[in-house]
């Protein structure tokens, strides 16, 4: 089958006193040539005869264009309710027009724009920013109310759902911190034990590794895996029950969503945060006792070293923290969670956003505590 | 005889841009109440705020002759717990399956025991034709039997009100027939006020008592009457059109 050559299309403007022609020639096809167009083409009239001696086929591109030439005049006439004409052009075009042309362009559907010029945008990033303020403020002072009701057992909300967000971020969570944590213990061993040998201290590796996982890398690294983990989990769940109608289904049935969905994700990390960043810090040592045994520190002797570089107060600021830090991954999971709109696309987005959010809280949060405990002295 | 609902002079609006003006209206005791309009007109955004879901930007609505928009939290929810809604989407919860889905408002008031539950649960999926579907989760069934089940949650609670949103459309013509005899049975036997939101026009009137016609063109209330007489007499050209599929009813006779 051979194909017929084609013939490039274009569109001619006549204009003939009173007659505007409009001439379309050539092969109308989407992945044809593009259009041509010859003549000065009038802004505001319609053409009033059609030259269709030189058309060859079409497609919608045809229609396309037609229609647009006559939106783009219906928006500029002063008299809207003026219909093109079409006679002249084939029945079938003819009739693909009117069911376009059928219902006028709904002027107030146009969506209101973002502002172009600079200072439009720097007021709506600011008024943004305030918005983005208040709404965090709403939902940490709905949180503090919702925890309240818990104290005094008014909350409702299914205690199976609770068991459920414990096993996701606690137990399921363990092999992945297991791996983060072990590796970071073994990363501080070799690069401490690189300098520590020069003053033939490689003991000292011991401590470092210790005290290191302990007041900060166990619980840092464990907030920033359940970051990337839980928070995103929570702002997907949350976002898809939100996109489709689930939770004003609760609202409904005279449940609280903030009780039913905020309060036991928060309540679950709450919880689980202290024993997994205990469990990253036993594994983070066992790590470094790794690393000694190859650099010829005997086992015991480094467990023995560890122990005596550890106190109390060492030991349980990073559990401290960590209490502090799953209430900020919970927080930031549900919350994008909870303001996501309405689609598949911005349920993605609020995941991204809780993650986000979630990280540069924690890192923000852990140099306040490191400013807090220089200041406290300890 | 104060009306079920009164809605008077109300203004929805989605920040600046309003949906609808000057809405005012009753439904009354028992009636199975309509909400039609073309798509897009604001019947969903109507019936979120008749449960409050959206404050009104201007009015209010009353139950009774209590002024629910005014209300406070405590009074809400009280309000809230006699109403049964089923949402266009179904909105099932969906990491719950259909028979805890339906479960879950029973237990919450905490007085029934398990087996009771268990038999409420098999009668509402039974009456929405769904018997031995306890198990499945809302992902493995399809659209229109979500829709029933959702219908079958509204229910769960005997609600005094029970709101409908666009509860046939993506039912196969038997199902949506059942449908309708469901929401008869309900009123009749239940004596349950029904407001859908729809525009099935066979649903329309084969079981409407009153019907509220939204119009997009003015913004407001077309028409408000017995869908049946609107159909024939209203005064308003965009309502015959509307329930008569386009066709005015002159043309069609000619």
């Amino acid at each position: 089958m051979t194909t017929k050559p084609h013939h490039p299309p274009s569109a001619a403007w006549k204009q003939d006193g009173e007659e505007l022609t409009l001439e379309l020639a050539g092969d109308w096809k989407r992945d044809g040539p593009e259009v041509k167009v010859s003549g000065k083409s009038p802004e505001v009239r319609l053409p009033t005869r059609y030259n269709l001696n030189q058309l060859g086929a079409y497609d919608s591109s045809l229609p396309a264009f037609l229609f647009a030439h006559f939106r783009s005049i219906a928006s500029s006439a002063k008299d809207k309710t003026e219909q093109p004409t079409l006679d002249g052009l084939p029945a079938k075009l003819r009739g693909l027009l009117a069911l376009a042309l059928a219902v006028p362009e709904e002027s107030e559907t146009s969506l209101p724009t973002d502002a172009d010029s600079v200072l439009g945008k720097l007021g709506l990033m600011t008024l943004s920013f305030f918005g983005k303020v208040q709404s965090f403020l709403d939902f940490a002072g709905l949180t503090v109310l919702s925890v309240a009701r818990f104290c005094v057992g008014r909350a409702r909300f299914r205690t199976s759902d609770f068991w459920m967000v414990l096993q996701q971020c606690g137990a399921d969570a363990l092999p992945i911190v297991a791996l983060i944590s072990f590796l970071i213990g073994l990363i501080l061993a070799f690069v401490g034990n690189v300098q520590l040998t020069h003053f033939g201290a490689n003991l000292y590796v011991a401590d470092l590794v210790g005290i290191a996982m302990v007041r900060e890398m166990g619980v840092v690294m464990t907030a920033i895996i359940m970051s990337g983990r839980t928070a995103a989990a929570f702002a997907a769940h949350i976002g898809s029950m939100k996109a489709n109608e689930e939770i004003d289904a609760l609202r409904t049935f005279g449940f609280n969503p903030f009780d039913f969905l905020v309060l036991p994700r928060l309540l679950a990390l709450v919880l689980m945060m202290p024993l997994l960043t205990i469990y990253a810090d036993v594994i983070g040592i066992l790590g470094g006792m790794l690393v000694g045994s190859f650099v010829g520190i005997p086992p015991e002797l480094y467990w023995n070293e560890t122990l005596a570089s550890l106190d109390m107060t060492n030991s349980s600021l990073g559990v401290i923290k960590s209490v502090f830090f799953g209430a900020t991954i919970a927080m930031s999971g549900c919350m994008m969670g909870m303001q996501a709109g309405k689609s598949s696309a911005a349920v993605g987005e609020a995941t991204t956003q809780a993650v986000v959010a979630s990280i540069t809280a924690i890192v923000v949060l852990d140099s306040a505590f490191a400013a807090i405990f220089t200041l406290l002295d300890i | 005889m104060t009306a079920k609902i009164t809605v008077r002079d109300l203004t929805m609006a989605y920040g600046d841009l309003v949906v609808m003006h000057d809405l005012n209206f009753e439904i009354q005791d028992k009636d199975i109440f309509v909400i039609m309009g073309g798509s897009g007109c604001g019947k969903s955004t109507l019936l979120r705020h008749l449960i409050g879901l959206q404050e009104p930007a201007k009015g209010s609505i009353f139950y009774g002759e209590e002024d629910f928009t005014a209300s406070n939290p405590d009074e809400r929810s009280a309000f809230i717990r006699r109403f049964g809604v089923m949402y266009q989407s179904g909105a099932l919860w969906s990491s719950l399956t259909l028979g805890e889905n339906i479960s879950m408002p029973l237990e919450e008031s905490g007085k029934m025991n398990a087996a009771s539950v268990r038999d409420l649960v098999a009668y509402k999926l039974a009456l929405v034709g769904l018997s031995g579907f306890e198990d499945f989760y809302p992902a493995q069934i399809s659209g229109g039997m979500k829709k029933r089940a959702a219908i079958a949650r509204a229910m769960a609670l005997d609600p005094d009100i029970l709101f409908l949103d666009e509860p046939s459309s993506g039912l196969d013509p038997l199902s949506s027939r059942r449908l309708d005899d469901l929401i008869l049975g309900l009123r009749d036997s239940q004596g349950s006020t029904i407001v859908i939101v729809t525009h099935e026009l066979a649903s329309i009137f084969s079981i409407g008592t009153k019907a509220l016609f939204l119009d997009t063109a003015t913004k407001t209330q077309g028409a408000i009457g017995p869908p049946c007489e609107l159909r024939e007499h209203s005064e308003n050209p965009a309502v015959r059109r509307f329930l008569n599929r386009g066709d005015t009813p002159e043309s069609k006779s000619s």
